[in-house]
């Protein structure tokens, strides 16, 4: 494998990091209003939360992608590209892991802090927004770690929709060069490098916003 | 005759099938310290949380300075935010340095501009003798410290009254006196203050009144000397005698 099928690679890296910040992104700006609205919300508002990570969490993600790409974007004439489709397909099936991994460190936070919020006047809204998301936020990013190397994987279904990411590249040097061995190698090596990149960024940022007395190293 | 900051009139709550409050009334003025005692499980916490609204009573009415709070056109964050209240576990909040535990009422509640809001709070923190914490995040105070940091909180809103939810029960004997003392200070500086507390040093020096909370109801109100001397109600004399044997009298 030459330079010039290296380059084109990892041109396709940078596609599968885009497909992947999208998804995570929109996951995130999804997911936030989700977990809000599942533990402070009420009956409704709670109960469409919970179908809504039932179904993205109980599917394929290959049948939501063929779902939504040929089913319910071409039913209702949306004309998004491949990227664009796996993007906001990937995104609103993280928003629903994300969602749950947010609610967890929601409810992990004592309800004194809910109390004391309301206690000097804050409204219900601004004491989640102020006192309750900063905490939870942070107590999330293990669970992003996980998330995130999650979704990097999954980004290799979107070859099936034809997107120009890693694996469908690799696909196409293997095929043209008849070797497959040298590309998928590459193909694989690149998926470990953005993994690692990404874990560590997440621990940095995790040690960078790391509180006094939240979520320390245990000394026993 | 002072005037009156909190009237509280026939307050029911319950809790299901169990009926926590069962009609509690009673006054507190411009400048007076009363202290409610009783036995664990009688509903003091609840009827804390019940004159600030945390916990909506079933019935009755709270007033303060003549508005009433019960009522559900008043707007009850405004109203909150003029009573403060500790708690037994100080309820700080974590991610927050000293000086923004106190600042974030007067920035995100009160509107009030930094620079100002940031004076008025290490003016606080110099009240309650916690200036060189202000960069320390609560997790890094001790829990006599972690508290006064919580009265600074509450003080920092400027309260018409502030309660008090058992502030010295979560710490070791040795750290309650830094406690007490601020609140004597407060107590003597004015402030209007209903203490859920044993201890019975404190109430003696600077309580005016003794509220004895029994199974939903007062059983008896009164100064400490009356309710120590002669208390009125056999029950009054006998928690009495048991909470100064357990609590000491600390604080004096
Ligand atoms: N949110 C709640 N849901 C159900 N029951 C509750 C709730 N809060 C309090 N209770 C019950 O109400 C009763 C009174 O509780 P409360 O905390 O007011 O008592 P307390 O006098 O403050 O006791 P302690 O001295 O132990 O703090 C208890 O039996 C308690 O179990
Ligand atoms: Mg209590």
């Amino acid at each position: 494998m030459g330079f010039e099928e290296l380059y084109y690679l990892l041109k396709g890296a940078l596609v599968t990091i885009e497909l992947v910040a999208g998804a995570l992104g929109l996951g995130l700006v999804i997911g936030i209003p989700m977990a809000v609205g599942q533990v402070y919300g009420n009956k409704p508002v709670s109960k469409a939360v919970s179908f809504y990570v039932w179904f993205f969490r109980g599917l394929p993600l290959l049948v939501l992608f063929f779902l939504f790409y040929f089913g319910l974007f071409t039913l209702i004439n949306l004309d998004l590209s491949a990227f664009a489709a796996a993007s906001l397909v990937m995104g609103m099936r993280s928003a629903a892991y994300q969602s749950q991994i947010l609610r967890g460190s929601i409810q992990s936070i004592g309800s004194g802090q809910m109390l004391a919020a309301r206690s000097i006047g804050m409204s219900k809204s601004r004491a989640i927004w102020h006192i309750i998301l900063p905490q939870a936020l942070r107590l999330s990013i293990p669970g992003w770690s996980s998330e995130y190397s999650g979704i990097l994987k999954d980004s290799a279904v979107a070859y099936a929709l034809g997107v120009m990411e890693i694996l469908t590249r690799a696909n196409f040097i293997s095929s043209r060069t008849y070797k497959p061995m040298p590309a998928f190698l590459a193909c694989a090596a690149i998926f470990l490098i953005l993994t690692y990149i990404g874990v560590k960024s997440l621990n940095l940022l995790e040690k960078k916003v790391r509180i006094p007395g939240y979520g320390e190293r245990r000394e026993i | 005759m002072s005037e009156t900051i909190l009237k509280v009139q026939d307050i029911h709550k319950s809790y299901g099938d169990l009926e926590v409050l069962k009609g509690i009334s009673f006054e507190v003025k411009q400048g007076e310290t009363k202290v409610i005692i009783g036995p664990s499980g009688t509903g003091k916490s609840t009827l804390l949380r019940c004159i600030n609204q945390l916990t909506p009573p079933d019935k009755g009415c709270i007033w303060l300075n003549g508005v009433e709070l019960t009522d559900h056109k008043v707007d009850i964050n405004k109203a909150r935010s003029s009573i403060g209240m500790v708690f037994q576990d100080f309820n700080l909040f974590a991610h927050l340095k000293a000086l923004d535990n106190v600042l974030i009422g007067l920035i995100k509640v009160k509107k009030m501009e930094k620079q100002k809001a940031t004076e008025l709070a290490v003016e606080e923190l110099r009240r309650v003798g916690l200036e060189d914490k202000a960069s320390s995040y609560p997790a890094e105070l001790s829990g006599g410290q972690q508290q006064r940091l919580s009265i600074a909180r509450a003080l920092a809103m400027n309260p018409k009254l502030i309660l008090f939810d058992e502030p010295t029960s979560a710490l070791d004997p040795e750290l309650i006196g830094e406690v007490l003392e601020v609140m004597i200070s407060l107590a003597r500086e004015g402030m209007t203050m209903l203490v859920v507390s044993h201890e019975m040093g404190f109430a003696r020096s600077v309580a005016n009144e003794i509220i004895f909370m029994e199974n939903g109801v007062i059983i008896e109100e009164g100064p400490p000397r009356q309710l120590f001397s002669r208390p009125k109600h056999k029950r009054t004399g006998e928690f009495l005698n048991k909470i100064t044997e357990l609590y000491g009298e600390s604080g004096k």
